[in-house]
Parts: structure tokens; C-alpha cells; sequence
């Protein structure tokens, strides 16, 4: 008997040792180095540019408010809609401070509560860190309180004029923005990097699987859902198109799901934030499965179904409040294109990259 | 044959391997409630999901909310019994009772090794495990005996036989074998572990993995059996079930089958076990050495134990295969795949749209997460009895809030072994009006590859 297993064990050795096309040992995927690649070249940098253009926001700001003209107020826009797009490069990286202290709901819950905001100014006083008032702060707060609290711009000119409330709870959203930023920024800086680049494991706790989770959780529900499907009533029936993004300012709903939709784009394939540079990504760690599983060129499809996506925004108007009442097909059919990536990378990406859902006992059935 | 098998149910022989099975198997399960409780699951699964999936026939086994705490105290509390062999009859019926309750009350969490608990709880209410080494035993020493029939030790030999055999031969499949598959996923993540994590980036050793692995399945109660194997056999179990246990997320089950295996060791060893754990609780085991035999003849009810027994394996022995009744890729569909021990066969993963259509035309689609848990939605995705379960709830809650005639219809894809994600079922069907049976789901759309095994 001791015979057999010195066969089947030399066999074995030598069934391994003979069938030499898989890569070789150390040859395995460096994690590590595709973490350092999200956080040194796209998270950090990104979360720099924004807070950079919340600092600019803020100038806007207190320029507006110590001198409230039309001009100003156009400046101010203009300052707000940069920093909206930038926060659109940061939004997906809910993890580690910006998890802790729920960046993206003290940032974008919209629609804002028009009302609430007009009972605080009203009544002089508001506390923007409960959460019940999320939906009273961030950008969509200052889309109403700059687009619309009047229907010309003379009017909201007057109304900072004439109520300093409205000025003080301007400054105060501005100020908890740039806080709550300054809070996630620091933490990246001084140790959370170091932090989230050597949780390089497998686990469910580990930062591939949670950064992986956390994206899809923003593709679904605040990208796929919040800035399209929802409008579009998808999961009503009927177009809500009070429920869009930047409902207020009217025209700069695409502006901003562009730069959303690029912004998963990027992260997909490694794109630095702010130059050409390219490095380790879900797209190259999907493509060195492969080597190993002989399974489909995931990442391809993936690529192409967001190039689907982006050549359906192409066809939407500016203002996607008037896109799904006017022709809300094409904002179906923008949605649909979205949602067959989910399937893409929650049922085939998930399934490569072996992504744990959730910490419990399963046999594979 | 049959004086051959009258011959063979007249045998005895030490007492001492079920009785220390028995102590293992409580302790074990105790251990099971205690690590399940305090990760916080008891509430994570049976409490704070709004909507549980029921196994066909099993409709009224439901969580019971807070008192489910209460459920789970019993099962522990049977489980201590069970080891002590304290009202031995009474606390394995109550395990037996309650875990099998626990497991019927959502079948999200249905797992090959809570199945194995059940059935072999069931096993052993109709074996005289408390004869030897038990507080029953002791308090009242007409129920001790130092021998016992030897097919009452040979029954847990059998099932745990059944189990590696019939888990050996799922894998005789081509996804397995010649794909590697879902080795082939599920390795590679396992770039982490010390030492061997780059070597399962390696084709070979995936490969590797899976032969030995269906080798190992298929032999090993073989070569437990034959004494000059066991030893080596023993190892190999051990080495088996600490890898898998490293490598997957499966809990106590590793250590379960490790300690659940030395059944087939000799009474010799058992003995020396016992003697141990004698010295620890400090009282002399020879009280139960009285030379007395427990016999087919004398043990109460044992025509009827063995009756039962005979039909439960004939049971496990066929009930597998009822696959082979069903059209289409047992791995697809699912048709007859639980209960049949195929464990870590397949890395399966879906997405499930669930579109609501109204009398009036209106339609919009579920947001899953508003009624199900992360864990719920993911299993509910892959397998179609969940599905129509879960539109028939979405219809009844859809009619509650106003809309008449409601239909369900589900817009699914799923992903089976590393292939690309497909259509899984028939997008026009109204889910809701659809009748959960054992017929076969002519709604679920082909597989359109081929698997080839058993």
C-alpha cells in the first residue's frame, strides 16, 4: 500500500512539475500594487482637485455674500458647478473616513428638501449634522439656494440682500462641505494610504473587496439608480423629473453624469486622475484571470459596454428633467445600457474576481 | 444472504467508538450554536430579514422572531446533553427537533454540512450511543453496557461514507475535471495565504487540486475502512479538511468531518480517548467495563430501529439521483441539486430585475435590497424556486399597497463556472402566476452548453 502513495505522490509532483504553460510561481497579480495605483493615482489626487475647487467655492462664496450682485452670483455658479463635477471623480470612494462619517450623503442627496431649507432660514436656525437634515445640505442645497428660491436672477440677488439667514446657511453648506472633505483628505494623507495599500488580502474585510463592493454599490444605486433610473421612473412607472440632478440649475444634469460615468470609466481601467498615465486596475487584474481560467475577455466586454453607455448619453439634451419628460426613451435606453453592466460586473466580475458578498458560511451551492 | 445478515445484526463489539462519537458530535454542536450566536447570525439571519424562504412542504416553519434566541438555546443545550449522555433519548430527539427547524426556517442558508447534522442526528436517535461513557449510564447501571450491536456503530460509518462517496462522485463532472472549475475561480483569490497563495495562481496545482480532491472523495471511506490504510487515510482527512477549511469560508465542517472520522478507528483507540477524558473529569471509566453485551436481541425496539434505518438509506442512496428525472443541466437549473451532497461543485452568481406590471399598464421595477438582505438577494438570483417564491410575496405586497392584477416578471442573468453570464429565465413569464412544485421549470431558459459526468 505505501507503494501506491509514493506513485500517486511522485506522479503528482511530476503531473505538476511537466505541464509548464501557466505562469510561473511569483508570477501572481500584485494587488498591492494596483492599490497604490488607486490611491496615489487616482483617489488621493482626486480627492486633492476637489477640495482644491471647494476652496475656490468658498472664495466664490464670500465674495458673493460681502458684495451681492448678479456678477457674483454668476461667479458663484460657476465655481459650484466645477466643484459638483469634481465631486463627481470622488464620490464612488466611500471607504475608510469618507465610509465613517457618510461623505456622499452629507454631499449629494437629492432631491433637497426645498422646504426644510426655508423653514431653517426662516427660523434662523438649522444643524447640518443630524441626519435628518442630509437632504437640506451639500450641492443640491446650494443648486436650490442659487437657481432656485427666485425665478430671475434678480430676485435671488434680492433675497440675499434683503435676509442675512440666507447668506449665514449659504456659507454654513459651503463650510460643511469643505469640513467633511478636509476630514477624508487628511485621513488619506496621514496614514489611511498606508492603511489601505497593505490591507492587500483576500478577506472580506480586505481593501480590494471592499473598494470593489463600494463601486458597485455607487454604480447602482447613486449612479445607475439616483441620476438615472430614478428619474426616469424606472422604479415607479412614471418619469419623476423633479428627481434629477442639479434640478434647480436645469441644464447641467448631463454635464454632470458625463463626468460620473467617465469617472468609473477610469477607475475600471487605472486611468491616473489628471494625465494619460495608466496603471494596475480591475480591467489588468480581470485580464491576468483570465490567463488562468481561459474564460471570456471580461474586461473587453465591460469596456464596451461602457462605451455603449457613454454613446447613449450622447444622444440625451442637457437638462435631463426635460429629457424624461420629453422623450424619456432615450433616457430608458441610456438606463438600459447602464444596467447591462451591472450584470457585467456584478455577475461576471464578481464572479472572477471571487468577491465575497457579505461574512457567512457558504458551500459554493 | 439472509442467515448471513442474521449473523451480522447478532454481532456486538465495544462500545466505546459510538460513545465517543457521541461526546465529539455534542460538544461540536454546542461549540456550532455558541460560534453561530456570537457572530451576531442568529439576528443577521432569522430576525432582521422581513421575508423568509421556505422550503416546499415546510411553509409554517418560520423564525420565531426573539423567542428564535430561545430555539437556539435549546438546540445548544440538547447539543451538552447529547455529549454528556444525559437523558440521551430525549436530548438527541431535541437536537435533532430543533436544528432541523432552524434549518428549514429560510433556506437561503442552506448548507450540504447543516443537512449532514440533521441526518445524522436523525441516525442517532436510534442508536444506543449512551450505553458506555454516559451520565445515563452511570445513574442507572442497568443501562450500561461495555458492547453493543456492531451495526449501530457501522450506520455513522455508513453515512459518513455516503457523504464522501456521493460528494466524489459530483465531481466526476467535465467543469471539474477538465476545466477545473470553480477551482479555477476560487484559488487564484487566494493569493494572500502564506506559502501557497502564489502556488494557486499555478494551472497545475488548480489541477491538482481537483483530482485529488475527487479522489479524495471517492476513496477515502475505503481506505478508512482497511486497517493498514486507516492511519494514512486518517492523515489525509486531516490535511484535506484543514486546507479546505483554509481556503473556504465553511465554518466548523472541516473540523466536524475531523473529528467525526475517527469513527473508524478501533475500539483500542477510543478506549485510550475516553481514558483521557476520564482523567480530566477525574472518575473511574472502568464503572462502565462490565462485561456486559447490549444485543439486537435485548436492545427495546430494535426491529423498528432497524427498519427505520434500512429505509433511511435506502433513502440517501437513491434520493441523489432524482436529477436524472429532470431535463436540462442539473448544474442550471437546480433541479434535484440540494440534498445530494455536491459540495464546493459550482461558483455560481446572478442578478435578478423584477419588473411589476399592473392591471392599469403601470410597470417600474423592485428594488431587492427594500425586501431581501445582501445574502438573500445573491441566492435568490441563482436559484429559480427562490424566484417564484419571492414574486409571489412581491405580488401580495404590490396588491396590498393598491395596484390590481399585479404580475411579475424577472429580467435574470446568471453566470455558472467562469462562463459569461446568460439569460436564466423566461422574461415574459409572469413569475407570480406560476405554481412552485416539483415539475420541471420549463420557464428556466436552456443552458445552451453541455457538462458532461454525472
Amino acid at each position: 500500500m505505501k507503494k501506491i502513495w509514493f506513485v500517486l505522490l511522485i506522479s503528482s509532483i511530476a503531473y505538476s512539475c511537466g505541464e509548464d504553460d501557466g505562469p510561473s510561481i511569483g508570477d501572481n497579480f500584485d494587488r498591492g500594487t494596483m492599490l497604490g495605483n488607486w490611491a496615489d493615482n487616482i483617489i488621493v489626487p482626486a480627492y486633492q482637485a476637489y477640495a482644491s475647487d471647494l476652496s475656490a467655492l468658498s472664495s466664490a462664496t464670500n465674495t458673493f455674500v460681502g458684495d451681492i450682485n448678479e456678477t457674483n452670483l454668476s461667479n458663484l455658479r460657476a465655481a459650484w458647478l466645477q466643484a459638483y463635477t469634481s465631486w463627481q471623480r470622488v464620490s464612488m470612494f466611500e471607504i475608510g473616513r469618507a465610509e465613517t462619517i457618510t461623505l456622499r450623503d452629507f454631499t449629494n442627496i437629492f432631491p433637497t428638501s426645498a422646504a426644510s431649507i426655508d423653514a431653517s432660514i426662516t427660523s434662523g436656525s438649522w444643524n447640518l449634522e443630524l441626519p435628518s437634515s442630509r437632504d437640506q445640505q451639500g450641492f443640491p442645497a446650494m443648486d436650490y439656494l442659487l437657481h432656485g428660491i427666485d425665478v430671475s436672477d434678480a430676485g435671488i440677488v434680492t433675497k440675499f440682500q434683503n435676509d442675512q439667514n440666507y447668506q449665514t446657511y449659504l456659507q454654513d453648506i459651503v463650510a460643511r462641505l469643505i469640513d467633511l472633505t478636509d476630514q477624508v483628505v487628511d485621513d488619506w494623507q496621514n496614514g489611511y494610504r498606508d492603511e489601505f495599500v497593505g490591507n492587500d488580502g483576500s478577506s472580506a474585510s480586505s481593501s480590494v473587496n471592499k473598494m470593489v463592493n463600494d463601486y458597485m454599490f455607487y454604480y447602482e444605486k447613486a449612479f445607475r439608480a439616483g441620476k438615472v433610473g430614478i428619474p426616469a421612473g424606472v422604479f415607479s412607472g412614471s418619469p419623476l423629473s423633479d428627481r434629477v440632478e442639479a434640478f434647480y440649475a436645469q441644464d447641467v444634469s448631463k454635464v454632470l453624469f458625463d463626468e460620473a460615468l467617465q469617472a468609473t470609466i477610469d477607475f475600471f481601467i487605472g486611468k491616473h486622475f489628471g494625465n494619460t498615465g495608466q496603471g494596475e486596475s480591475l480591467k489588468s487584474y480581470l485580464d491576468f484571470l483570465q490567463t488562468i481560467s481561459d474564460g471570456e475577455n471580461l474586461s473587453d466586454l465591460i469596456n464596451s459596454q461602457f462605451l455603449e453607455a457613454q454613446s447613449a448619453s450622447g444622444n440625451l439634451q442637457n437638462n435631463f428633467s426635460e429629457a424624461v419628460e420629453n422623450n424619456n426613451t432615450l433616457m430608458l435606453g441610456l438606463y438600459d445600457e447602464l444596467q447591462a453592466n451591472v450584470v457585467l460586473l456584478k455577475v461576471d466580475m464578481f464572479q472572477a474576481l471571487s468577491i465575497q458578498v457579505d461574512f457567512v458560511d457558504a458551500d459554493g451551492d | 444472504m439472509w442467515p448471513r445478515i442474521q449473523t451480522y445484526l447478532a454481532e456486538t463489539t465495544q462500545a466505546a467508538p459510538l460513545a465517543a462519537f457521541r461526546v465529539f458530535f455534542g460538544v461540536m454542536m454546542l461549540a456550532s450554536v455558541i460560534r453561530f450566536w456570537s457572530y451576531g447570525w442568529i439576528k443577521k439571519l432569522y430576525i432582521d430579514p422581513a421575508f423568509f424562504f421556505s422550503y416546499y412542504g415546510f411553509e409554517f416553519v418560520k423564525p420565531l422572531g426573539v423567542f428564535t434566541y430561545g430555539l437556539f438555546a435549546i438546540c445548544g443545550l440538547a447539543a451538552l446533553m447529547v455529549a454528556l449522555g444525559y437523558r440521551y433519548r430525549l436530548a438527541i430527539i431535541t437536537f435533532f427537533l430543533s436544528f432541523t427547524y432552524i434549518e428549514l426556517m429560510d433556506k437561503t442558508t442552506y448548507l450540504n454540512h447543516y443537512y449532514f447534522i440533521s441526518v445524522l442526528s436523525f441516525v442517532m436517535i436510534f442508536l444506543p450511543a449512551n450505553a458506555y461513557f454516559s451520565l445515563d449510564a452511570r445513574r442507572n447501571p442497568s443501562l450500561a453496557f461495555q458492547y453493543i450491536p456492531r451495526w449501530s456503530i457501522d450506520a455513522v460509518k455508513l453515512l459518513l461514507g455516503i457523504v464522501y462517496f456521493y460528494a466524489g462522485l459530483a465531481k466526476l463532472n467535465s467543469d471539474w475535471l477538465i476545466e477545473a472549475m470553480p477551482l479555477s475561480i476560487w484559488l487564484p483569490s487566494k493569493y494572500s495565504l502564506p506559502i501557497i497563495g502564489d502556488l494557486l495562481q499555478v494551472k497545475s496545482v488548480i489541477y491538482l487540486f481537483s483530482w485529488g480532491g475527487a479522489f479524495f472523495d471517492l476513496s477515502i471511506a475505503f481506505l478508512l475502512l482497511i486497517p493498514r490504510t486507516r492511519v494514512v487515510a486518517y492523515i489525509l482527512v486531516v490535511v484535506f479538511h484543514l486546507l479546505t477549511g483554509v481556503l473556504f469560508p465553511i465554518g466548523m465542517f472541516p473540523y466536524i468531518m475531523i473529528v467525526s472520522a475517527t469513527i473508524f478507528f478501533s475500539a483500542q483507540f477510543h478506549l485510550g480517548i475516553l481514558g483521557y477524558m476520564s482523567k480530566i473529569f477525574r472518575f473511574v471509566p472502568s464503572v462502565f467495563d462490565n462485561g456486559k453485551s447490549l444485543t439486537t436481541t435485548t436492545l427495546q425496539w430494535s426491529h423498528q430501529r432497524l427498519a427505520i434505518l434500512a429505509l433511511f438509506f435506502f433513502f440517501q442512496i437513491v434520493f441523489p439521483f432524482r436529477y436524472l428525472a429532470y431535463p436540462g443541466e442539473l448544474f442550471w437549473t437546480e433541479q434535484g441539486y440540494r440534498f445530494s451532497w455536491r459540495v464546493m461543485l459550482m461558483e455560481k452568481a446572478g442578478h435578478a430585475t423584477f419588473k411589476v406590471a399592473s392591471e392599469d399598464g403601470k410597470q417600474f421595477y423592485v428594488d431587492n435590497s427594500q425586501f431581501l438582505t445582501a445574502f438573500q438577494e445573491k441566492q435568490m438570483a441563482t436559484q429559480p424556486d427562490f424566484m417564484v417564491q419571492y414574486a409571489t410575496h412581491l405580488k401580495k405586497h404590490f396588491e396590498n399597497t393598491g395596484l390590481n392584477n399585479v404580475a411579475i416578471y424577472v429580467e435574470s442573468y446568471v453566470a455558472l463556472n467562469g462562463r459569461k453570464s446568460r439569460p436564466y429565465i423566461d422574461p415574459a413569464v409572469n413569475l407570480a402566476a406560476v405554481n412552485d412544485s416539483f415539475k420541471p421549470k420549463t420557464w428556466i431558459l436552456p443552458f445552451d452548453d453541455k457538462i458532461k459526468g454525472l
